[in-house]
């Protein structure tokens, strides 16, 4: 069957999901999941000896839930650690549910051959695991989630871990744990503090035990059944890199320019403005001019959110802005000025972009800047698979930030050296042209036919207007017409919506 | 035009294509593409269509393409059957119109 965006869904999936209708329209209901009482009694040691001991302790059985989370980004040991000592103790069938996985995962490919790893959830897929599931690895389909619809899944019940094995910079002995102090340091563990609560076994892991109580804690006590010590949970190289450097690439710069003048343009550039900006060259660039504008015409912002990097870090600290909501620092400088600047906020991934909860922070987005692998020309754009239809990206909080924020811009190349990346149909449907405003490419601007009002805006201002088919047309005419990448039927992935259903599916590359 | 010694042209950066020529008999084309899924025939016709114009009938290409356009693969490819067919002056430069 065809989704309301057009993509076709196999009937026996149609017949299992519910499947997209539109961003706002599944009918929610029930009550929340819930983890078992677990009584720990004074006098009782929450340390464990090793992994392994762990493990066993966790009472971790064939067919079982795991979870992580992805805050250690390329430079996490646990997964890959854990994954070898519950292969060696014979357990299998497991479900990983993953807040993300990286390219340092690709030893996961023997446990899924092996049998140990039956299903998978995660927001992304990269390097060669993703090459390996894209061309078939797996039986069951990865189900792709975006960061708010991982909370909701989780809260609803939809994903219900048996175990979390939660890597954290330090941790007491008793389980409060944070990734602020250590060795080394990852910032806030917004996508693991869900999984501390509704799982029914946690497990701390960390390579710095601190004095009782290691205070302010992202994960509390409460929740966490052992704590391990290991010599090292990651490469503090790969879990975040020093500074985040502005990019002197002058195409990323001419879209930075655009994006900026679209939203300095837009009504929504006012005191009291929130924003979220992405980490890619342009959208780095755009906080820096936004940065410079918000000086000349002193306006100050109300909060700045989502993954937070250096340039969001010293606005606050000049004053410019007066938040960050943070569930994830991308850098050394993020990462410390949490525990330094009081008006930077740690906030779980429920807080930063859940649907189904009373209200999550993007619900509270003015303005959004986000980017993409393809947009087509129903603006839906695609952030996870490549142009080949290999599976080498991830969903992140691309749909909830673009449902949530009232001014939504894509900022892309038109093409990336020979590939195009405004088509007439994206390869994969990550977030929907309806919740999209206005695409900005670096021969200049398209906006979604639904925003009337800022087409009339816009066309007065000296930044070049084309409707999304004229830009896909300048991009054919430089770099010719892709053939159609040819799938086989097998469906290696399918990608939820931030609200359950079904989006679209990812097959088998031919 | 006849390829008499083997010719290079072009780099392996992005955008880029690099093009080798040697002796061969009929047109035969190796190419290795990023873009191999999207683009690899198109690729191949202009590369074909290239040696064509320039009347060269036997030739071997071996193509490492890293997302050219269609303009720098004309280039390369001509670049190259001059330097194989050892021609130093007089161009046809019609050939990349």
């Amino acid at each position: 069957m065809k989704n309301n965006l057009g993509r076709d869904i196999p009937e026996q999936i149609a017949g299992n999901y519910k499947i997209y209708q539109g961003p706002f329209e599944q009918a929610i209901e029930g009550r929340k999941s819930s983890p078992k009482i677990i009584r720990v009694k004074p006098g009782e040691s929450k340390l464990l000896a090793s992994l392994e001991d762990a493990v066993i302790k966790s009472g971790l059985k064939d067919g079982m839930t795991i979870s992580f989370h992805h805050h250690f980004r390329s430079g996490d040991y646990i997964i890959n650690n854990i994954m070898d000592i519950i292969a060696k103790l014979g357990i299998k069938n497991l479900t990983l549910a993953s807040s993300s996985l990286t390219s340092i995962h690709a030893p996961l490919i023997k446990h899924i051959k092996n049998g140990v790893i039956k299903k998978i959830t995660s927001s992304g897929l990269r390097g060669e695991l993703a090459e390996e599931i894209s061309k078939g690895l797996m039986e069951e389909p990865v189900i792709i989630r975006s960061h708010g619809g991982r909370a909701r899944a989780i809260e609803s019940g939809d994903i219900k871990i048996d175990v979390a094995f939660l890597g954290a910079s330090s941790s007491d002995e008793y389980g409060n744990a944070n990734g602020s102090n250590g060795n080394a340091i990852c910032g806030p563990l917004g996508y693991a503090k869900i999984d501390a609560e509704y799982a029914d076994k946690v497990i701390i892991i960390t390579d710095s035990i601190v004095d009782y109580p290691n205070m302010p804690a992202s994960i509390l006590q409460i929740n966490v059944d052992y704590v391990v010590k290991v010599n090292e949970i990651g490469d503090s190289k790969g879990i975040a890199s020093g500074a985040t450097r502005f990019t002197k690439n002058p195409k990323e710069l001419l879209i930075a320019d655009y994006a900026s003048k679209v939203i300095v343009g837009s009504e929504y550039f006012k005191d009291g403005f929130s924003f979220q900006t992405g980490t890619g060259g342009s959208s780095l660039a755009v906080t820096r001019f936004l940065r410079n504008e918000m000086i000349k015409q002193d306006i100050k912002g109300s909060f700045a959110l989502g993954g937070i990097t250096k340039p969001m870090v010293e606005m606050l600290e000049e004053g410019l802005i007066n938040n960050i909501f943070d569930v994830q620092s991308f850098d050394l400088v993020a990462a410390n000025s949490v525990s330094k600047n009081e008006r930077h906020h740690e906030i779980s991934s429920s807080f930063y972009a859940n649907p189904h909860n009373k209200g999550s922070a993007v619900n509270k987005l003015d303005i959004v800047i986000l980017s993409a692998l393809e947009v087509d020309t129903n603006f839906n754009v695609n952030v996870i698979t490549g142009s080949d239809g290999v599976i080498r990206g991830a969903s992140g909080g691309h749909c909830d930030a673009a449902a949530g924020s009232k001014l939504t811009l894509i900022v892309a190349p038109l093409v990336r050296g020979r590939i195009p990346t405004i088509v007439n149909k994206v390869n994969t449907v990550i977030t929907p042209g309806e919740t999209i405003d206005v695409v900005i490419t670096e021969i200049g601007i398209a906006i979604n036919p639904k925003r009337q009002d800022l087409i009339e805006q816009y066309k007065k201002s000296d930044i070049p207007v084309y409707t999304i088919e004229e830009l896909k047309d300048k991009a054919i005419e430089i770099v010719g017409n892709p053939e159609k990448i040819q799938y086989e039927d097998k469906v290696v992935a399918l990608v939820e919506y931030r609200d359950g259903s079904i989006i679209d599916v990812i097959r088998k590359v031919k | 035009m006849r390829i008499i010694k083997r010719a290079i042209a072009g780099t392996m950066e992005s955008s880029d294509i690099q093009i080798v020529v040697e002796a061969g008999q009929g047109i035969e084309i190796e190419l290795k593409s990023s873009v191999e899924k999207q683009f690899g025939n198109q690729i191949r016709k202009v590369i074909r269509e290239t040696l064509e114009h320039l009347d060269i009938k036997d030739v071997k290409v071996i193509a490492v393409d890293k997302g050219a356009l269609d303009c720098t693969i004309r280039a390369r490819v001509l670049t190259a059957a001059y330097r194989g067919a050892d021609i130093k002056e007089d161009y046809n430069w019609e050939v990349i119109n």
